[in-house]
């Protein structure tokens, strides 16, 4: 009998007491089956699944604010497969099965993801065993057909960009299918994060994604301030989140511009890099790092923004505002640009939905979806903002919605500086007794980053499990090139611009 | 759009807007003065081909390269530009903490470099792994791969300092 919602599954497990401020509840193999089949049904959206010693840990979120990590002991070392009913958990599953040696029955893909069979060790952090082989070939799917032939792109790209591998199988020049390999850059964060203190901890947590540096740092320490019951003095908490503005404004600058400039339009992207450079200025002189790295902390931040910083970021504001609705009318204006980006790369909303794909990736297809509003985090119940969502799901809604973000995003900031409080910037969590879990949903501007932290009673980190929001992109990817030109692809793949080392961590 | 806010646009990007030219780095030239197989590495002209290779960073290092195309370092006026080809390049450019992933590919774009090649190692995970060092997925730094002619510290250094590296490059003194 499946079960009716999210709450039923959770009601019947039994509950992880010190985790926070979603239940943990472990269930039996048909409580797993029950969630597995809400997700299948598209009655909730999978949010992670993770490893952890023998068991697997899945995050789902049933509808507003009900959300809950369900999780099952693997007995012999084996699960049941989400991924055979709910596509979005392949990789997952995949990656954990290279870190952990959990296998998910049932899963039809058996080659690794993240082990490219280098790194001397099968499965570093389960059951550690010494390799010596060579990295064995990765057999890609293969493309039978009269015409077709493959183009292997990558690793490492024509471009300042991330290493990847792209697989694509063409017929002349449309993309009959994209596979990506993924996994170059696994630096074995989690496995850093094992046993690392909590300082030491939230540098890693900020060096996953460097674009989104301000975003994991939050997501981490919320997810330890969670698991703590630790209190954030408002001064910083409104801090973080002017921070976090500053981040989604310099990348969404940014990727505006080099989306048009892979649309072979460079006017707009002169402009836009000025602007992103304007941002990470008034964000250095403000708080002391042009990403604002390593600025938060559990408990708050590392320190109080600078004497002149709100009066830089104000006036960064005004000139964004000043000079940003000319770019949006260039935007808008410029035929030739708006001929490479309408009509390409569409993402259907329905895959968007079935992959609960976050950020402006989502929304571009209908996904109205923004974990500042949902499930929602202070300070951002007390500041008034839109999240823009479109139906189209082309690159030109992808567009649009950083566009729109851009908009917002300059509300925002100026919101908080009129209502920043006064008062400490820090209150150093006393670590509990006993072992605390906690997590964290955050919204970088990529989309919704989650944080899962388990602390030991020394006050340090045992497992830490970070989910960028590419996981949920990257395949996506694959299928909205599907029947473009190859020669759009660039074009495509930068209105998506998913994280490779988020992903591959 | 009419041709008035066209206009505005494009002047917008004149010159005012871009940086003076910094001096070349102090501790750049010192580590380019000690190298002791400068010979063997060959000579530069009076431009930098760079082909950037990214070998496990968290792609912070990437964004700081990028700006340095940005109108306000506008890096091709110092003749330096980058390439799409190792074998246009006379410059790699390696950031992050070389992955074990990432090894053989590293190691086959340094060897696609003719010589005479110049190997710049940029951000402090490219010196020694970073924070990532002693991870089993990580090698390390970047001359525990290939030969390293200079390193750019920072995390990720900024671009004026990334600048400042590639122009002692650039120095007559250094080659
Ligand atoms: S040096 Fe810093 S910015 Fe550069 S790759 Fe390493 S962690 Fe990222």
């Amino acid at each position: 009998m499946a079960a009716a919602t999210l709450t039923d599954v959770i009601l019947a497990g039994a509950p992880v007491p010190h985790h926070g401020p979603w239940p943990r509840v472990v269930v039996r193999p048909e409580g797993w089956a029950d969630a597995t089949e809400l997700l299948a049904e598209g009655r909730a959206t999978l949010l992670g699944l993770w490893g952890d010693g023998g068991w697997m840990h899945m995050a789902l979120a049933g509808g507003e604010n009900d959300i809950g990590v369900l999780s099952l002991e693997c007995v012999g070392g084996r699960y049941p497969s989400v991924g055979q009913r709910h596509r979005p958990a392949l990789r997952l599953e995949r990656a954990a099965r290279d870190l952990f040696g959990l296998e998910p029955e049932g899963n039809p893909d058996a080659r690794p993801w993240l082990d490219h069979g280098v790194w001397g060790v099968r499965h570093p952090l389960g059951s550690p065993a010494k390799t010596t082989d060579a990295a064995p070939p990765y057999p890609f799917l293969t493309a039978e057909g009269e015409g077709l032939h493959q183009i292997a792109v990558g690793p490492v790209h024509a471009g300042i960009i991330e290493p990847g591998h792209f697989r694509f199988t063409a017929n002349g020049e449309t993309i009959v299918r994209l596979e990506e390999r993924l996994g170059y850059v696994h630096k074995g964060i989690e496995g850093l994060m094992a046993g690392a203190d909590l300082d030491r901890a939230a540098r890693l947590a900020g060096r996953v994604s460097g674009d989104s540096t301000v975003a994991y740092g939050l997501a981490f320490a919320r997810a330890v301030e969670a698991a703590w019951h630790a209190d954030v003095p408002p001064r910083a908490v409104w801090l973080r989140a002017l921070m976090a503005e500053l981040e989604r404004l310099a990348n969404h600058l940014g990727d505006i511009g080099e989306i048009c400039n892979d649309a072979a339009f460079a006017l707009m992207h002169a402009h836009t890099g000025v602007l992103r450079e304007r941002v990470l200025r008034a964000s250095d002189l403000a708080f002391g790092h042009r990403l604002m790295r390593d600025r938060i902390v559990p408990g708050g931040l590392a320190g109080d923004i600078a004497e002149g910083g709100p009066a830089a970021i104000r006036a960064l504001v005004d000139e964004i505002a000043r000079v940003f609705p000319a770019l949006v009318e260039l935007y808008d204006d410029t035929a030739s640009l708006r001929d490479r980006t309408v009509t390409t790369g569409t993402l259907d909303p329905a895959l968007a939905l079935e992959y609960g794909a976050g950020g402006y990736v989502g929304r571009a297809s209908g996904r109205d979806a923004d974990a500042r509003r949902s499930p929602g985090y202070p300070p951002y119940d007390e500041l008034a903002f839109a999240v823009p969502s479109r139906e189209a799901g082309d690159v030109d809604a992808r567009v649009w919605i950083r566009i729109e973000e851009v908009t917002e995003s300059l509300s925002l900031v100026r919101q908080i500086l009129d209502r920043l409080p006064a008062g400490p910037v820090r209150a150093d969590p006393a670590p509990p007794p006993s072992i605390r879990e906690g997590m964290a949903i955050v919204e970088g501007f990529r989309g919704d980053i989650l944080v899962w932290v388990r602390t030991g009673a020394d006050g340090r980190v045992e497992r830490c499990h970070l989910r960028d929001p590419s996981w949920f992109q990257w395949p996506l990817l694959e299928a909205v090139v599907e029947g473009n030109i190859v020669a759009d692809f660039p074009l495509c793949n930068k209105s998506f611009n998913c994280s490779y080392s988020g992903h591959d961590l | 759009m009419g041709p008035g806010m066209l206009r505005l646009l494009l002047k917008g990007l004149a010159p005012p807007l871009t940086e003076p030219v910094p001096a070349p780095s102090e501790v750049a030239l010192r580590e380019l003065a000690g190298a002791v197989d400068r010979a063997a590495r060959g000579t530069l002209g009076r431009s930098l081909s760079i082909r950037h290779v990214d070998a496990g960073s968290c792609n912070g290092c990437e964004l700081e390269i990028h700006a340095l195309n940005n109108a306000i370092y506008n890096i091709e006026r110092f003749g330096i530009r980058f390439v799409a080809s190792p074998r246009h390049a006379d410059v790699l450019l390696v950031t992050g903490p070389v992955t074990k992933n990432m090894r053989e590919a590293l190691q086959r774009t340094y060897d696609a470099t003719p010589h005479p090649k110049w190997v710049v190692a940029l951000g402090d995970c490219a010196r020694d792994g970073g924070c990532f060092a002693g991870s089993p997925a990580v090698i390390g730094g970047v001359s525990k791969v290939v030969p390293v002619d200079l390193h750019i510290a920072g995390c990720p250094p900024p671009p004026i300092e990334i600048l400042r590296g590639l122009l002692a490059l650039l120095q007559p003194g250094t080659r």
